[in-house]
């Protein structure tokens, strides 16, 4: 990277993405079609892989898009295509489960809150400026740790790694009726 | 003005690198031009190669050997009336083809097509290319969804199911070939696309021929994966028009339907490319370690220029050919107009290749191997466009469940035992 390269982090593109992810999320849960809503989905999932690019963690932003945008939304499609929309986009929309719903994403929306009011003490105040050409090799570093030695992260990594095998043997013997 | 332009010919970064907006602008110009010339290119070959190898003639009446025939049905397509179905959601209709469009031409962002001769040089570039090119499956699927019809919505389905069986191998393999950018000397890999050609040219060695037979198979993998990832023959499932009329794109019409094919051809070159630049060598010449030789440099330049005198060759023998009837006049003229135009090309690029040995003409050498990598890259890529036709001719479509038990019980076991016996055979030469 060239020293004198024009930054990509300009308050312009913060908002124009914030806007879009937003944007985004409120039509996903106000569109009665269920297809418009993962579409709707897709582009707030779109726009969160550009506000990771903007924190210089392009590696964490084409994981977003290969993941989320492509694989686990496609699988979404898949799904939703095959639920009869037309009478479910006639059911009542909100059930009695509301008051419960609005606590958590009040709840939610505090935990935010504090965190932006009191975010100076509880994370380092500068921001942590990788060079992008080595951000890849830095998460592999926090995973897998480096010369023989176990990074932070590496027996957290080796658990969720075990649970989500887990979870693919059970789906696997959840379809087949035996073994 | 021109002196800020051959600066930058002989420059070694790419646009995205030295931030230059301009230039990054001008190179997306370039390539959105010569992947939509490429597209009209294939799909004149298309249906040539595919009428010979059933023993037609092809399209022969529109200019000579139906060279303009790409041209007419563009403008048949344009003219067309194009249709919305009434119980079609409308919206969603209307977005499909520019999903599909956007996620086929967004991918060439990362292409190499030289050392600093693409728009950016990301250093994610290879999961970049695997995910946007994965986001293009949703065009076709909220396609088929959108058109409120059985017969596409079924395409949709499989092309759904289709792309995300096929990916998982796509991806070991690609993984694979990415752990071999890491074996070298500084023993740290990269996933940049420009860094993996990078790596082969540092190990001399093109990774489809590094730990035979392991790259060799891994490539083979891929190159199955990526026809099925594009809804190439043979595994068209999604628009197999003996089962589903026409798939997900039943429905569509005049201009949409064309958006569609033309995302679909761009994609088949994206792809193509990304294989290239893994297991292929990208832009760099044969054998430019064991032949570099000045003289060699010499005699792999003018490739570019004869390869253009021998299409002009090819058409002047095509006016030659030409019965002699005033019928044919026209035909006769636009063809030797063709067959002039090809060889001025052909005397610009020989120009260029000998006038940039010379010394002290900075700029002309950076606009020559330009030239070289360019052409060695499209070369590379071209073969594999043949390959999509080729195998169209060849192979009857395959039945959906063998579709899937080939990628699940074949091709999946493969990749991983490939990326596994990378990983071992990588660690004991290491």
């Amino acid at each position: 990277m060239t020293t004198g390269m024009t930054p990509v982090a300009t308050p312009f593109f913060f908002y124009m993405l914030s806007g879009l992810a937003i944007g985004g999320g409120l039509l996903v849960i106000t569109r009665r079609n269920a297809v418009h809503s993962a579409l709707a989905l897709i582009v707030t999932l779109l726009a969160v892989a550009g506000l990771y690019l903007m924190l210089y963690a392009p590696f964490v932003a084409a994981v977003q898009i290969m993941l989320y945008a492509g694989g686990i939304m496609l699988l979404f499609l898949f799904v939703i295509m095959q639920v009869h929309t037309e009478r479910a986009s006639r059911d009542r929309r909100f059930n009695r489960m509301w008051p419960l719903g609005l606590a958590a994403s009040s709840g939610l929306l505090a935990l935010l809150v504090s965190a932006f009011a009191k975010g100076r003490a509880l994370f380092p105040d500068r921001m942590l400026r990788l060079p992008e050409s080595s951000n890849t090799q830095q998460i592999a570093t926090l995973l897998y740790g480096e010369a023989g030695k176990m990074g932070p992260y590496t027996f957290a990594f080796e658990i969720a790694s075990l649970l989500l095998l887990a979870a693919i043997i059970g789906a696997v013997i959840m379809t087949r009726r035996k073994i | 003005m021109p002196n800020f332009i051959m600066s930058y010919l002989g420059s070694t970064l790419t646009p995205g690198e030295a931030g230059n907006q301009f230039w990054a602008l001008i190179y997306i110009f370039i390539i959105f031009t010569g992947v939509s010339i490429a597209v009209i290119a294939m799909n004149w070959l298309e249906r040539k190669a595919l009428a010979h190898s059933l023993v037609r003639l092809g399209p022969t009446s529109v200019a000579t050997q139906g060279l303009l025939q790409p041209t007419a049905r563009a403008i048949k397509l344009a003219l067309k009336e194009d249709i919305i179905p009434a119980e079609a959601d409308q919206f969603v209709f209307w977005i499909a083809p520019i999903i599909g469009l956007l996620a086929a031409f967004t991918v060439y962002t990362v292409i190499p097509f030289g050392p600093s001769q693409a728009v950016s040089d990301m250093n994610i570039g290879v999961l970049f290319m695997l995910g946007v090119s994965s986001l293009g499956a949703l065009g076709i699927v909220v396609a088929g969804w959108a058109s409120n019809s059985h017969y596409p919505l079924i395409g949709a389905l499989r092309s759904s199911a289709q792309m995300v069986s096929y990916e998982v191998s796509m991806g070991l393999t690609v993984v694979s070939a990415i752990m071999m950018t890491s074996m070298n000397e500084t023993g740290t890999g990269t996933l940049s696309m420009i860094g993996i050609v990078q790596a082969q040219q540092h190990q001399s060695v093109w990774f489809i021929f590094k730990f035979f037979p392991l790259g060799l198979i891994a490539f083979v993998v891929f190159s199955i994966a990526m026809i099925a990832e594009t809804n190439g023959a043979p595994f068209d499932m999604a628009e197999a028009e003996s089962e589903l009329t026409a798939g997900y794109h039943t429905e569509y019409s005049g201009l949409r339907w064309s958006l569609f094919m033309l995302a679909e051809y761009a994609a088949m070159i994206a792809v193509s490319s990304i294989a290239v630049t893994l297991w292929l060598g990208g832009w760099m010449r044969p054998f430019p370690n064991l032949l570099s030789a000045p003289a060699w440099d010499v005699v792999f330049s003018l490739f570019p220029s004869f390869t253009f005198f021998g299409l002009a060759a090819i058409a002047m023998v095509g006016v030659a050919r030409m019965p002699a009837h005033s019928f044919l006049r026209i035909q006769r003229i636009g063809l030797a107009g063709f067959a002039a135009v090809l060889g001025f090309i052909a005397l610009l690029l020989l120009v260029i290749a000998i006038a940039g040995r010379s010394a002290g003409r900075h700029c002309l050498a950076g606009f020559r191997d330009s030239i070289d990598y360019v052409y060695w890259f499209v070369l590379k890529v071209a073969v594999f466009m043949y390959l999509f036709i080729w195998y169209r001719a060849t192979w009857p479509r395959y039945r959906f469940d063998q579709l899937m038990r080939i990628g699940w019980k074949v091709l999946l076991p493969i990749s991983l035992g490939v990326l596994l016996a990378t990983a071992v055979v990588g660690v004991i030469v290491s």
